[in-house]
């Protein structure tokens, strides 16, 4: 063979990456073993390989079972089910595929929705002995909200049903009567047996009333067009190239359309108009440069761009500048999704702390019914409203997958917890600026020689909280200094009598009380604030209100035992008792702050000696 | 103009290489010299063209690497005029671990995974990257391109973070890191055709020549050094052979091949019916193997 034939046609070879789904033992994995072994994609060491395992852990008897080729960790193959994404390799004469194998489980379909974020066509598998599951209306949904247009259903084991045509056809027809809303703009047929190879690479005269192709062949068949003259050109700056004092580019891979040398471009977050005087492709210096290619481009003048900036047309543009939007949200941990609570959300080039504000509805997955919830649980996809610290740049996915996702991250733990499809943008916060009063804090608190500051208290249920916080004030009231004192049990009387002690409530209880300590340090109080605050990120979240010198964390450090003794109302008996629920510390978490500003440990001091050392720290730190 | 499917592989691998150097503080691109270290360096110099790689490089030395290794090693950090550091666990070497009399699972845990494991804590590197690829062997079909260790650079394949679109979490605690690799995607033939279109420097034992082997447990072993002592019922041949991947002599098994060209070299591997990384001992130690050996750190 004449190598430069062969990279001739390597290099004319289409890219496909696919995406298998379907219900438990549907024979995914069945059919992408049968998919390599056929293609030749199995060197005979690795199938020497399967042989062993076959016998140790197969489910075909004698046969080597092509499963095992593919679950490719430890617990997947002694529990015979897949567990996670695997991505596999293999190439026919027309195409380069890249296989996401993904699991079937429901508790899996964070593991599928990873899959099908980045794959071009999906096939959807379908038992002909069991018909459409619940699951298959979900994996349908899916592929559907991660703007997946091709599908293609591949009803298998017919070699279990005498390859019964009609009963292929009322697959079909059933499969057509819940999936007819989805607006897939192609979407295929076909019957096959993954275990004996039907229809999978080659037809087979055992469904000979089938007259379609067979299922690699469809594939093959498949074309992605760019139309990258209609797009418009965008570039996400992922890294600002000056390394060295001569050079200076700004590089990133381009998400949308094409870019010659002399264009004119916008800086999105300026609305300076620059001109690309040079452009580094990985091929070298080149006059232009299209979608999908990781760039370096130089330009006419020394402008303000860094990373989480976008390069993009001047004319016609649809992104847009904002700090809040609507989405689809998959939630992936084991920890609820909570609004109110901050979170990090990590777009193309940046990333920001925000929050989910309202969940609209959650999608109840098999029957796409909208149900009302507060909060979203693991594998559980909700429409929700997003708004973020800061504004940023984005376009709805339907328009451009790379800058219309996002992932969720715990800040705490750096979990990837969700991900989300922008919908569209929502200008609620835009229409409502903040009133500039002639009065500010600093004038209102110079009356009386103090600085406002926010003293927030934390600690479990009877440690002391409320009897040092009560001295202090006395205290500063001596000292003639105006402040105010926000108590748990106080409030729950009043502005927050709505909520109760589920996690959920706990944490709006705080973001209400956090933006009072807000309003109060504005008004140039010290406020003292006394509440159990169980919860990191909540706390987290009321320090970010303020500026970083105006709060002071004081953990009352008293251990569970402690409190348990005093119990001053007696709350913790009826805890044990189980008469009261959620209950912190006892069915209820508490996370001890990881670096407060005060630790006050009432084992060792008295009342009276914790509340003299936040007063010293004050005058260390000249609030007072 | 249309992307060729290794044009979209190169341009995924730059974007990854950015977003490292972008999100981490100290990050270290591990080169062990084969092949694949060979691309992700190439495509590491064309990331940040015209300027130099903003980060290290590190080589994990075990000591018992062929000589060719070391001195192509040497000689291209020096052509490119690279930040590189050699680190030894000079513990295994005082201990005398190696891969003959040690076996290979011991020399390979302590030269290796733990040497690793000393020069990531030495030097409080945050991201590693690697030149593993998905295609290798089925537990790293599994693993993220970002894939995180724990503060004992332990992975836990059950514990994954999702991996969605190319949006990748970056975000660590002290003293935790990820290990990052660019050519998750390439398969190995993806590989032999990038290194004959970029004209991709190689160690010369990839291509065949003669060279002086014994057999060993089915193998054909390179007589590299006098470290290598020779049984009686053992005798040294003359063979044509080369290396279809890289590690230390004694544990990497030579292939009898006539192919002492890239041309060569993919033409055979069209025709060939092994996987590359049937020449490696460490392996097929016992099922599932690579996954164990991963979980506690190695690459």
């Amino acid at each position: 063979m004449d190598i430069e034939t062969f990279f001739q046609n390597q290099n004319n070879k289409k890219q496909l990456k696919i995406l298998t789904c379907g219900s438990v033992d549907d024979g995914k994995s069945t059919l992408i073993g049968r998919i390599l072994f056929d293609s030749k994609n199995i060197y005979s060491d690795q199938l020497s390989q399967t042989k062993i395992e076959s016998e140790k852990y197969g489910t075909q008897g004698k046969q080597i079972d092509l499963a095992l080729l593919i679950d490719g960790l430890q617990a997947e193959r002694e529990q015979g089910i897949t567990i996670d994404v695997a991505y596999r390799y293999f190439e026919t004469k027309k195409c380069k595929f890249i296989i996401a194998d993904t699991p079937g489980h429901e508790e899996y379909t964070r593991n599928m929705v990873t899959g099908a974020s980045n794959s071009d066509v999906g096939i959807i598998l379908v038992d002909a002995t069991k018909g459409i599951l619940d699951q298959t209306k979900r994996h349908t949904f899916i592929l559907s909200l991660l703007g997946i247009e091709k599908i293609i259903v591949a009803v298998n084991k017919m070699d279990l049903i005498n390859y019964d045509e009609k009963k292929f056809k009322d697959i079909i027809a059933s499969f057509k009567n819940f999936a007819g809303e989805f607006n897939f703009n192609l979407q295929k047929f076909i019957p096959i047996s993954a275990l004996v190879g039907d229809n999978v690479f080659q037809k087979n005269k055992n469904i000979s009333w089938y007259n379609g192709k067979s299922l690699i062949n469809e594939l093959e068949e498949i074309s992605l067009k760019d139309s990258l003259e209609e797009e418009i050109f965008s570039l996400p700056v992922q890294f600002v190239n000056r390394l060295s004092s001569q050079f200076r580019g700004y590089s990133g891979t381009i998400t949308s359309g094409k870019i010659k040398v002399n264009d004119e471009v916008h800086v999105f977050s300026s609305k300076e108009k620059i001109k690309i005087i040079k452009i580094l492709t990985p091929k070298g210096e080149s006059d232009f440069a299209v979608k999908g290619q990781a760039v370096t481009l130089t330009l006419d003048k020394e402008v303000d761009i860094s990373r989480g900036d976008l390069l993009c047309s001047v004319k016609n543009h649809n992104y847009f500048l904002s700090d809040q939007f609507a989405s689809h949200i998959i939630w992936m941990n084991k920890e609820q999704m909570i609004p109110e609570r901050n979170y990090i959300f990590k777009f193309i080039n940046f990333q920001t702390i925000g929050k989910i504000t309202d969940l609209v509805h959650k999608i109840n997955i098999n029957s796409f019914e909208k149900i009302a919830s507060k909060f979203l649980n693991l594998n559980e996809i909700g429409y929700s409203k997003v708004a973020l610290n800061k504004n940023t740049i984005f376009n709805p996915y339907k328009n451009n997958k790379k800058l219309g996702s996002f992932v969720i991250i715990d800040q705490f733990n750096n979990q990837t917890v969700g991900a989300g499809v922008i919908e569209h943008e929502l200008r609620r916060a835009s229409n409502i600026s903040w009133h500039q009063m002639s009065i500010n804090k600093n004038l209102r608190s110079s009356i009386n020689g103090q600085k406002p500051c926010v003293l927030w208290f934390t600690g479990l249920s009877g440690s002391g909280k409320s009897t040092i916080a009560n001295i202090i004030e006395q205290k500063l009231h001596k000292l003639e200094k105006h402040t105010y004192l926000l108590d748990g049990d106080n409030v729950r009387h009043g502005l927050n009598k709505d909520l109760g002690f589920t996690d959920v409530d706990r944490v709006e209880n705080i973001r209400r009380i956090s933006e009072v300590s807000r309003l109060m340090v504005d008004a140039g109080l010290i406020t003292i604030v006394s509440f159990i605050s169980p919860f990191k990120s909540e706390r987290k979240m009321a320090r970010e209100l303020v500026e970083s010198d105006e709060f002071i964390e004081i953990y009352v450090d008293t251990s569970i035992e402690e409190c348990e003794k005093r119990d001053p109302k007696g709350l913790y008996k009826k805890a044990r008792s189980g008469k009261l629920k959620n209950f912190t510390g006892i069915d209820s978490n508490y996370e001890i702050p990881s670096s407060p500003e005060i630790i006050l440990e009432t084992k060792i001091k008295s009342a009276e000696e914790l509340a003299d050392e936040v007063i010293l720290y004050l005058k260390q730190y000249n609030k007072i | 103009m249309k992307l060729s499917h290794i044009d979209k592989l190169e341009s995924e691998s730059i974007h990854i290489i950015r977003e490292v150097a972008s999100e981490f503080d100290n990050p270290v691109m591990l080169y062990s010299i084969g092949k694949d270290s060979s691309v992700m360096l190439h495509l590491a110099q064309k990331a940040f063209y015209p300027s130099k790689i903003p980060f290290k490089l590190m080589h994990i030395d075990t000591t018992w690497k062929f000589k060719e290794m070391i001195n192509f090693r040497d000689e291209i950090a020096k052509k490119y005029n690279l930040d590189l550091l050699v680190h030894i666990n000079q513990e295994g070497v005082r201990n005398n671990i190696n891969p003959i009399s040690s076996g290979s699972k011991i020399h390979t845990d302590v030269m290796k995974t733990q040497s690793l494991i000393q020069a990531l804590d030495k030097y409080k590197f945050d991201a590693a990257f690697g030149g593993a690829r998905r295609d290798e062997e089925k537990s790293r079909a599994k693993e993220r391109i970002f894939s995180f260790r724990d503060k004992k650079h332990r992975w836990d394949p059950k514990n994954q973070k999702p991996e969605l679109w190319n949006l990748f979490n970056t975000n660590i605690d002290k003293d935790e890191s990820v290990r990052v690799f660019p050519l998750s995607n390439w398969t190995e033939i993806d590989v032999w055709q990038y290194i004959y279109q970029e004209n991709i420097p190689l160690v010369p034992l990839y291509f065949s020549k003669i060279r002086s082997v014994i057999r060993r447990n089915d193998m054909m072993i390179m007589v590299d050094d006098d470290r290598l002592k020779i049984k009686e019922n053992e005798k040294i041949e003359q063979k044509k052979v080369r290396f279809r991947t890289l590690g230390c002599y004694p544990l990497t098994a030579a292939v009898e091949s006539d192919a002492t060209t890239v041309e060569e070299i993919i033409i055979e591997l069209l025709e060939s019916k092994y996987s590359e990384r049937q020449g490696r001992l460490i392996d097929n130690d016992q099922i599932g193997s690579m996954e164990k050996k991963k979980q506690e750190g190695y690459f």
